[in-house]
């Protein structure tokens, strides 16, 4: 005996940022490029580095952001696809001699492959069971990585080391310092691809599926081919940023892949504004920082400071980073209006 | 005679957007009025704000005790009985369990069982589902379902939201029939939202017109259905 | 088939923690309708708490009826205090606030207890069940204990005003209120309910897989795998799933070349999945058919 539900009613279970406040202003977002240009020439090469992965998580958040916050679906699985990333790149480094520019492109197109392939028997499942799936593969993807058939290739439970290149052209600067320019400029990239992909016809599509899966299907969206795209294209930025990873922190071993850090990415994304691309920024400094002021505040403690510091986040401002950025925005605007009064 | 209700500068919204502007009107003890309007007109808003189930300003009194404030649920407690759009039937459960949460607030158990027996004598038709899922129901059964559900409250008003909306004249016509029933006999006091206006002003004895968010028209329903403007906006005629 | 028969025994042993734990997730789910990621260190705690209470002296039982209480009004002050202020925050928010609740409550324990292993008793003993050298009296008073739940749990949601008011509030809050149910508070009762239950799922869990901070985190999982999979309106299912479960994860490891250990969550996880690609609400779930 089935139930029947009116699905009209549902509310959908990711809400709808709207499409003008998608972005950051022109302003605003020359500014916080000035900020990213100029901020590795004041800092240590340690802090340059730190900087360089907080580029690289705001990557896989962003495709976690998409996936989620774009088309609908629940994704607890973004280590895995992190993973192959980062041992494709390596692999490729240190088996094959590619040079590491090269491994990037190579990356992204194997994962998204493999989030395309993963996204085909999720089609069927929706909430709390897709999140069991991805679970599944974030679990493991370790375990695969350790297993003894592709030790020769994967290193086994040591992993890799991968070689961290030098500035190109002899240019006078750090391997920190180069690296991190690269990521910038490839973060950028993919910044602007995915803000354009959301605003075009498919990003359309993925908010439509998100939105109402049942209507956007009656209106003739191809929903499998949608739904896949977007774990396809989630996959691929993600592994492109593994593969970033990689080679900044200069090895790959399975145990740094685990659903430690699945759960992370998805915490990003809630932090900095579910859908709310500019956020992912946020998010990803929330995660690669918070967890180190928390063990900052009591060693033995650290896991509850951090969950008390979250708990805060979530309560002041429920809808992450978008949230704040909205109330500025209301403030500014407000302090517009009253300008011209003041000069009375 | 003090109304039953009294609806006072009632404004209200939905997010930034104000759908009610200052609505006024009462409700007499033991009357059958219905409230027409166009789509968007605020007639759900209304009966919602009723409930505090949207963001209210202005005055809700029901037999003298301020509704506006009070949680949705302690506003049914005190007898108001809300039949809302859509019916709302808990689909997953079975025909019987709607019924019974219907009375769930009440104490008098061998009261329970003695309104279910009425409410199969006022529709047989639940009788012989009783056990069958609700949402596996037609939505003529559904939406009887919905009134038996309110009336084991024993309210001593109902608010219905559209009962007619998606069945067969002849269903409604049966449903209006019952309501008109219910009404006499059981002296409930009954508000219908309905688009429907030809058989809501031949059920009632009141009528309201509402129009964006405002009352601008009241009176007798046989007046309001033989006014001009009226029989040309919404009667068709 | 000696060999086939014994894994499949061992498994309905091992399948009965499971078991256990998803009656706890499936109560939360009725509830709330979703998980709580949290359940399992809420359970380790409450176990903690039982632990601490013999370590002071207090007799088994004693001890068993006090952590209820304490696991009770726990779960509902939790909720009071740290989800209803998130009520009408989007549910990944609320997903982050569990993972929140984790990260504190595992810490916490960590801190009060430490991490190193500590037995805990069973009040059936561990001799050999009848004789019969797979399942000890321990589990078999486990799944006695689950099935007793599982009678209660049924009862309650079937034939109580409190059960029904619960599945009402659960189903459409909406409707729930206009019959005059608070459905606030029908939520914080599910999440007492939940703690309960998850407090016994622990000290029946806890002789078995030795008390530490992380010995809930597996067992989670296959809590929430063995409820998917049962379905997650069913407490029948639930526990059913949970048999499955422990069958699977089993034979996975014995009969699947190359699965040691690390590889027998994943592999169940997946067999669980692809059931759930063919029947979509779990075995015993009922379907939903959506109607546009």
């Amino acid at each position: 005996m089935s139930a029947i539900q009116e699905a009209v009613t549902d509310a959908p279970a990711v809400e709808a940022v709207p499409k003008r406040a998608m972005t950051l202003s022109y302003g605003t977002s020359l500014i916080m490029l000035a900020v990213l240009i100029a901020a590795p020439l004041f800092v240590k090469n340690f802090i340059i580095f730190q900087l360089t992965m907080l580029l690289i998580y705001a990557l896989a958040v962003l495709a976690l952001n998409i996936l989620t916050g774009g088309s609908g679906q629940f994704s607890l699985g973004q280590s895995a696809f992190y993973a192959v990333g980062a041992y494709t790149s390596a692999i490729l480094m240190e088996h094959a001699g590619v040079n590491y520019a090269l491994t990037l492109p190579v990356a992204g197109v194997v994962c998204f492959g493999f989030g395309f392939l993963f996204g085909q028997p999720a089609l069927r499942l929706s909430g709390v069971y897709l999140a069991l799936a991805t679970f599944a593969l974030a679990t493991a993807m370790p375990q695969l990585l350790k297993l003894g058939y592709f030790e020769h290739w994967t290193g086994g439970v040591q992993g890799l080391v991968v070689t961290k290149p030098d500035a190109p052209f002899g240019l006078p600067m750090s391997q920190d310092m180069w690296l991190y320019y690269f990521t910038l400029a490839v973060s950028i990239a993919i910044y602007i691809s995915s803000v354009n992909l959301l605003r075009s016809r498919s990003g359309r599509a993925f908010m439509a599926i998100r939105d109402n899966e049942i209507a956007a299907s009656a209106m003739g969206i191809d929903v499998a081919l949608y739904k896949t795209l977007a774990f396809g294209v989630s996959a691929g930025i993600t592994g492109v940023a593994g593969a970033l990873g990689a080679i900044a922190v200069q090895f790959v071993a399975p145990d740094s892949y685990t659903i430690t850090l699945a759960i992370s990415l998805f915490l990003g994304m809630v932090v900095g504004g579910v859908g709310w691309l500019p956020g992912s920024i946020v998010g990803s400094a929330f995660i690669i920082f918070v967890p180190n002021i928390a063990e900052g505040i009591s060693k033995g403690l650290s896991g509850a400071v951090f969950g008390v510091l979250l708990f805060l986040v979530i309560f002041l401002v429920p809808h992450g980073a978008r949230q704040v950025a909205m109330v500025a925005q209301q403030l500014i605007g407000k302090l517009k209006k009253n300008q011209p009064a003041n000069r009375n | 005679m003090t109304a039953m209700l009294n609806v006072r500068d009632l404004r209200a919204y939905y997010g930034q957007v104000q759908a009610l502007h200052g609505l006024e009107f009462g409700l007499n003890e033991g009357s059958l009025t219905t409230l027409l309007g166009a789509n968007g007109a605020g007639k759900t808003t209304t009966l919602r704000a009723i409930c505090n189930m949207v963001r209210t300003t202005g005055s809700i009194e029901f037999e003298g005790a301020l509704l506006t404030g009070r949680s949705t649920e302690n506003i049914v407690r005190l007898g108001i009985a809300h039949v809302p759009q859509g019916r709302g039937t808990f689909t997953t459960m079975t025909v019987e369990e709607n019924l019974q949460l219907g009375a769930i607030t009440r104490k008098d158990k061998a009261g329970v069982v003695s309104d279910i027996e009425r409410m199969y004598d006022h529709f047989p038709v639940l009788k012989q589902r009783y056990t069958q899922q609700a949402g596996t129901l037609s939505g003529g059964e559904q939406q009887m379902l919905a009134v038996a559900r309110a009336l084991m409250l024993r309210p001593r008003l109902m608010l219905l939201d559209e009962p007619s909306f998606g069945l067969a004249p002849l269903i409604v016509r049966d449903l209006f029939k019952i309501l008109g029933k219910i009404n006499r006999e059981d002296k409930v006091t009954i508000l219908v939202v309905e688009q429907n206006a030809q058989l809501a002003l031949e059920l009632a004895d009141k009528a309201y017109v509402i129009e964006t968010g405002r009352i601008v028209m009241s009176g007798n329903a046989t007046e309001i259905a033989n006014n001009e403007d009226v029989r040309k906006s919404y009667l068709g005629y | 088939m000696e060999l086939l028969t014994n894994q499949i025994l061992a498994g309905i042993a091992t399948g009965a923690i499971y078991a256990c734990m998803a009656l706890a997730v499936v109560m939360i789910y009725q509830a709330i309708d979703h998980l709580n990621f949290a359940q399992g260190e809420m359970a380790m705690f409450s176990t903690f708490v039982a632990w601490q209470l013999m370590q002071w002296g207090v007799p088994y039982w004693g001890a068993f009826l006090l952590t209820l209480v304490f696991s009770f009004a726990g779960g509902i002050a939790i909720e009071r205090l740290l989800f209803k202020p998130l009520a009408k925050a989007p549910i990944l928010t609320n997903v982050a606030g569990f993972i929140a609740l984790y990260a504190i409550i595992n810490s916490v324990a960590g801190l009060i207890w430490d991490f190193t292993i500590k037995q805990f008793p069973t009040p059936f003993g561990s001799s050999p069940f009848l004789g019969s050298q797979l399942i000890s009296t321990h589990q078999a008073g486990m799944i006695g204990v689950t099935l007793v739940l599982l009678l209660l749990l049924f009862f309650f949601f079937r034939f109580t005003r409190m059960g029904l008011a619960m599945r009402a509030a659960a189903s459409l809050p909406e409707s729930a209120r206009l019959v005059g149910i608070n459905t606030s508070w029908m939520i914080a009762l599910g999440w007492g309910m939940a703690a309960a239950i998850g407090s016994i799922a622990g000290m029946m869990i806890a002789p078995v897989v030795f008390l530490e901070p992380n010995m809930m985190l597996g067992v989670l999982i296959y809590g929430f795998a063995a409820a998917v999979l049962g379905g997650l309106t069913s407490p029948f299912g639930a526990v059913i799933g949970g048999f499955l479960v422990g069958i699977f994860e089993n034979l996975a490891g014995t009969y699947i070349p190359g699965v040691g250990n690390e590889l027998k969550l994943p592999i169940a996880l997946a067999l669980i999945i692809t059931v759930l690609v063919v029947k979509p609400a779990g075995l015993f779930g009922r379907p939903i058919v959506k109607r546009v």
